[in-house]
């Protein structure tokens, strides 16, 4: 693969977190590292189990494949393999390959002399998926919590895990991460609709700069957030959004076991109007 | 210093966020395959605190077989006529204890005339008793051979704390303003949800269809309306809430409406609805005429039933505790001829 004429530049040593110069390579477009090498060995090993269970189980239609967690009377012990153990190893894979994807997002960072921030927003959506499969488990007491591994399966789970609360949508912080993931696309929207107005304009008429930007919007709602503030703001509409994904369903079991419509109980009673 | 602010800001969020909430340890009930996410979420501490209320009273000891017939020695004895003098007694007793411990005998019976049926409480426990015997003999489906006995409802009250009545609503404004469909104020007959108030009136009293899903992946002609769906959820609500069960005791929420993919329980419940709509019509509030004003509900209705009137929390009745299998009395067909009494 031809490198660009300007790439070299970027492609300096150091920088790594382990393993000194030993990982310290490109392969065609992609740095390595270690963690390079540990991701891909984690993501190999636990897809070749996917499609070991799959061969092991009743369909090869993907929709339907599933890698089940163990029983709940397992509890946190370790299950056999044909009973949730599969599910046990692949999660344990899943977990160092996107720990590893991380680690070697820093290595860049550090190479280039940037900020950590898109490691930052991946560790949070590596939050999230560890919250689902170890956090919750670990507190309610068995690795049979955690979803399992199937395209239509794992959409089943979050509908019966809903239900188990008789009413998701009444679960605050189900409300504040619904809330977050569509404020997410809406600025999103604006702002991918600003950028293309303000650089194609009509024919015969010059590219425009960030203050038409900001003009349009203090036309519209008296102020505008500015051309760095509104990536400081989808960064942080989109991590609100994984990280309240996260709130709502280590609450549900652990910390709430009825309906989640009667957990506004407090709401109802509070003394102004009760 | 900085630090210390955000970190205080993020434990006061924390707190309050948690202030309404329970706490680990939980118990799980796994009620279908791995990784489904069929199970019933318990709180133990709670359970424990609810314990007392599902214990069933011990039983009293059986009567010595033989000797004459009741309704030889006692007068005006409709339904239990059959029963041996010392079986009807020990009837009498084990209902006093069940459902007038305080009050006793005179509950029911007026003065010193046992006979007589002045007091309106009698007329209501004779047929309350008609009522058990066709629940233990006709409605096997629901009650199994479980049965029910007066405790399982009364609980050693005079009335049942779980009764319901029909509800006319909050005051609302006149005309469209004011056509809310029962909804959108928290209700405790839909585990607090702003589902509609009374699911009770049109499901448990009257027939409207419940079942609201499609049968086809596609719509095909599927007229059923979301403000309908939200009347069959208020009384899913309600039955999770008197069961104290969530909804994957009965559903498999991917395919609500699929009998092959339901646990056995749903077929349970189907009966429990057609024998509540059953007990509410033929026994319960033809007895209106019966009752005392007090006794009645805001619009005169006559008390009814629905799942909390047994269940009271519980996913069996005092945890499936075989009462009635002790008084002879609950079961068999009633005597046809009962006197009417206006």
């Amino acid at each position: 693969m031809a490198m660009l004429s300007f790439e070299k530049k970027y492609r300096v040593r150091g920088g790594t977190l382990l393993g000194g110069d030993l990982f310290d390579f490109w392969v065609g477009p992609f740095y390595v590292g270690f963690f390079g090498i540990t991701t891909f060995f984690f993501s190999f090993i636990g897809t070749a189990l996917i499609f070991y269970g799959a061969a092991t189980g009743p369909t090869w239609n993907p929709w339907q494949i599933s890698i089940a967690p163990p029983d709940l009377s397992y509890g946190l012990a370790l299950a056999p393999l044909q009973e949730g153990g599969l599910w046990q190893i692949i999660t344990f894979c899943a977990i160092g390959a996107f720990g590893s994807w991380a680690l070697r997002e820093v290595e860049i960072c550090r190479k280039l002399g940037i900020g950590l921030h898109v490691p930052f927003a991946f560790s949070v959506a590596i939050f999230a998926y560890v919250t689902l499969v170890v956090f919750r488990p670990l507190l309610l007491g068995a690795w049979g919590h955690g979803f399992p591994y199937g395209i239509l399966s794992h959409l089943d789970w979050v509908s019966n895990t809903g239900y188990q609360y008789l009413h998701f949508h009444y679960n605050p912080a189900h409300m504040l991460a619904v809330t977050f993931f569509f404020t997410t696309t809406l600025a999103l929207a604006l702002h991918g609709a600003l950028i293309l107005s303000s650089t194609n304009p009509p024919k015969g008429e010059v590219v425009k700069t960030p203050e038409h930007e900001n003009t349009f919007f203090r036309d519209t709602i008296g102020y505008s957030i500015g051309t760095l503030g509104v990536h400081r703001l989808g960064l942080f509409l989109a991590l609100s959004a994984g990280f309240w994904s996260a709130v709502c369903i280590v609450i549900s079991g652990p910390f709430w076991t009825r309906g989640w419509p009667e957990w506004w109980g407090w709401w109802l009673n509070l003394p102004i109007w009760r | 210093m900085k630090a210390f602010r955000s970190l205080a800001i993020a434990a006061v969020a924390l707190t309050t966020l948690l202030a309404g909430c329970e706490r680990p340890p939980v118990d799980m009930v796994q009620r279908g395959f791995r990784g489904t996410g069929m199970a019933q979420v318990y709180n133990p501490r709670t359970v424990d605190a609810q314990l007392a209320l599902h214990q069933a009273p011990e039983a009293i000891p059986p009567a010595a077989p033989g000797g004459p017939a009741g309704s030889t020695i006692y007068q005006n004895v409709q339904v239990l006529g059959d029963l041996s003098v010392a079986e009807f007694t020990r009837t009498m007793v084990a209902m006093t204890a069940w459902v007038a411990p305080n009050e006793g005998c005179a509950y029911c019976h007026a003065g010193a005339n046992f006979a007589s049926d002045e007091k309106y409480a009698k007329v209501v426990a004779r047929r309350m008793l008609q009522m058990t015997k066709h629940l233990n003999t006709d409605w096997k489906d629901h009650v199994a051979e479980t049965g029910v006995t007066c405790y399982t409802c009364h609980r050693g009250q005079p009335v049942p704390a779980k009764i319901w009545f029909k509800d006319p609503g909050p005051k609302t404004a006149a005309g469209p303003a004011g056509t809310r469909a029962g909804q959108n104020a928290p209700a405790d007959s839909v585990a607090l949800s702003s589902l509609p108030f009374d699911p009770f009136t049109p499901f448990l009293k009257e027939e409207s269809s419940i079942r609201v899903a499609g049968t086809t992946a596609l719509p095909e002609g599927n007229r059923q309306s979301i403000k309908q769906t939200e009347w069959t959820y208020g009384l899913m609500m309600h039955f999770s809430d008197s069961l104290g069960v969530n909804c994957t005791y009965c559903h498999n929420s991917r395919a609500f409406s699929d009998w092959n993919q339901s646990p056995p329980q749903r077929a349970t419940a189907w009966y429990g609805i057609r024998m509540v709509r059953d007990l509410n019509n033929a026994y319960l509030e033809p007895l209106g005429p019966t009752y005392p004003k007090e006794r009645l509900g805001m619009t005169g209705d006559a008390p009814k039933a629905n799942c909390s009137t047994c269940h009271q929390g519980a996913y069996k009745p005092l945890y499936g505790a075989a009462m009635a299998k002790d008084y002879p009395a609950l079961h068999g067909a009633a005597p046809a001829k009962v006197a009417e009494k206006k």
